[in-house]
């Protein structure tokens, strides 16, 4: 599988079940929505520092969590000190910052593999409401798998051209990489009906 | 649903991450980085239609909440989806789901105008009807001020609107899918249990 | 035994095989053609992969049209690129998913995934991703795939073309070794020496049907 964004580690963040992370994730999250204080907002980051710590995380990975928000963040912010209150700039900072998080906590903790299993287990209740679980779990297995062929099917197009002289340009690389997806399609199709 | 149809939803899922790894565009006119990744929703409504691309945004999303970091630039994870800006990531899904409407409906005569209108329906209008609310509500802001924040995107995103018409039009040409249903498939290719 | 009755074969309105009618019960038997003489389809209708548009393939009395999935428990087929025909991340998934789909407990698909990974030379790969394997170590986790099933007959589309001397060697050693019925489509005559039969293919027809020596004469004359 690709690197997920999973850190090894033996916390017990780390052994807890992907679904009670889930739930805890979400419990969090609508608390800290509903209510309204920074000072609650201030606790719950603080909680989630102490989360990182004790899942053995550094300041370093705590930061690169919140590096992909951070600019939104600040807009955000500077909007609402100038639409409204500082406290209500804070408190927004704050509850992002923790919510983003905790998030990022559960990815940290969590492989990629349990969480689809733990997806799929969840859903299967649903196979007597017609929801096809076995494809829906042959569909992410099949993306899984293909992500890197892809991705190397790119790097060919983008050679060939190249080598023929032209600078690709966008629409270049991506039309044959699209027809050859869709024919490999096809023989992918077929070599799953040969086996099932 | 078909094996094929799943094989299909599972390769452009596998697409929308190769985009994320294109190297951003530059475009001389704008000055600001273009990210491929966005002309994928286009791309996949366009060119699979509208369910199965709708449901190929799907998946690739829940890949990306699963920790894969498939997002341009290497994110992914829960993070990303507890952030003011996640109205856009789902709005994907809708995206590509509007595109393929338009697209199938003008299937027959499809030209590069009509290509461009179905990506720009939904990869730009919906995608960003989305978003656009999503930051107001979550981030507390009206939503006059979140469309301000977001209108520096939308002259990328008509450039990449223009570029998947382009390479949906030419895809169509060299193999028409959506109409192309088994064309000479001719074994019973559903039913994989 | 396969019997085709009567067969013709149309694709996207082309005809691509017609007046085949013949019964296959040897051990070996080799399919050769040039490149849209019909082979391909040829092996393709015997497990069911394409139905015929006029007669009819039955593979011991099962009808391939009405009985497809029996027929293709019976009939394992191995393709010429293995990275279309692998869909699973790792080796040891991917061997699991054709005996998942027939619904065996855990224990046992594992018990199965191991022997299998034996008897193919895979030990230790099990968790490898599939993607970081050799061209030829991908055919053989592809072939590996079909013979954890166990058919009865192994069809081959061009399991060599793709690979170097070497590991085409290494995958026609496995095949050889098989108790199974194996049809084999190949460009590469050498393969064939020791086979029962031999077909020949041209232009959508059955042109030889032979032993070795006899059709690879008459498939060298038609080749030109």
């Amino acid at each position: 599988m690709i690197a997920g964004l999973y850190r090894a580690g033996d916390s017990p963040l780390h052994r807890t079940g992907a679904g009670t992370k889930l739930l805890a994730l979400v419990l969090f999250g609508t608390l800290l929505l509903s209510v309204a204080s920074p000072i609650v907002a201030a606790g719950g980051l603080l909680l989630v520092l102490g989360l990182y710590l004790a899942a053995g995380f550094g300041a370093r990975i705590f930061l690169a969590q919140l590096r992909p928000v951070a600019l939104v963040l600040v807009l955000l912010a500077l909007a609402q000190l100038w639409l409204s209150t500082p406290s209500e700039a804070l408190l927004l900072v704050l509850r992002f910052a923790a919510l983003v998080l905790a998030a990022g906590l559960v990815t940290l903790t969590t492989r990629t593999a349990d969480l689809v299993a733990s997806l799929e287990r969840r859903l299967s209740p649903l196979a007597r409401l017609g929801l096809d679980v076995g494809k829906i779990s042959l569909a992410v297995s099949l993306a899984i798998r293909f992500i890197p062929a892809v991705g190397q099917i790119a790097a060919e197009v983008r050679e060939a051209q190249i080598a023929r002289g032209r600078r690709p340009s966008p629409v270049s690389l991506v039309v044959p990489l699209i027809v050859r997806l869709l024919k490999m399609a096809d023989e992918i199709a077929e070599a799953i009906d040969a086996r099932s | 649903m078909s094996t094929r149809d799943i094989v299909l939803i599972a390769l452009f899922a596998a697409l929308m991450a190769a985009l994320g790894a294109f190297p951003p565009l530059m475009i001389p006119a704008i000055a600001v980085p273009v990210t491929a990744q966005s002309m994928g929703p286009m791309l996949a409504g366009g060119i699979l239609g509208a369910k199965r691309g709708a449901l190929s945004m799907l998946l690739f999303v829940v890949l990306v909440a699963a920790g894969l970091p498939l997002l341009s630039g290497g994110r992914g994870g829960l993070a990303i989806f507890a952030g003011p800006t996640a109205g856009f990531i789902f709005g994907w899904i809708v995206a590509a789901f509007a595109t393929g409407l338009v697209v199938e409906r003008f299937w027959a005569k499809l030209t590069f105008v009509t290509a461009f209108l179905a990506a720009a329906a939904g990869g730009i209008v919906l995608l960003y009807a989305i978003g656009i609310p999503w930051i107001s509500l979550v981030g507390g802001v009206p939503l006059a001020t979140a469309a301000t924040g977001s209108a520096a995107f939308i002259p990328g995103d008509l450039i990449k609107a223009g570029l998947a018409a382009a390479a949906i039009v030419m895809v169509r040409r060299a193999y028409p899918m959506i109409r192309q249903e088994d064309r000479w498939r001719t074994a019973p290719s559903d039913d994989l249990d | 035994m396969i019997s085709i009755e009567g067969v013709r074969l149309e694709r996207g309105g082309r005809t691509v095989l017609s007046g085949l009618d013949l019964t296959l019960a040897e051990r070996r038997i080799g399919v050769v053609g040039a490149n849209g003489s019909g082979k391909s389809s040829f092996a393709r209708l015997v497990n069911g992969l394409l139905l015929p548009s006029a007669g009819r393939v039955t593979v011991d009395g099962l009808d391939t049209r009405r009985e497809a999935k029996a027929v293709r428990r019976k009939v394992g087929f191995l393709f010429q690129n293995p990275d279309n025909q692998i869909v699973y991340p790792t080796v040891g998934e991917d061997l699991a998913f054709g005996l998942k789909g027939r619904g065996l407990a855990k224990p046992e698909i594992a018990e199965r995934v191991a022997a299998t990974l034996n008897r193919f030379g895979l030990e230790g790969f099990g968790d490898r991703l599939v993607h970081e394997l050799s061209g030829g170590e991908r055919q053989l986790v592809a072939l590996a795939g079909v013979m954890i099933l166990e058919p009865e007959w192994l069809v081959l589309d061009e399991p060599t073309t793709l690979l170097d001397r070497r590991n085409a060697r290494a995958i026609m050693a496995a095949v050889a070794a098989m108790p199974q019925n194996v049809l084999l489509v190949t460009h590469d005559l050498t393969l064939l020496a020791d086979f029962d039969r031999v077909l020949v293919f041209e232009a959508g027809r059955l042109a030889t049907d032979a032993a070795p020596a006899a059709a690879i004469d008459a498939y060298l004359r038609i080749a030109g």
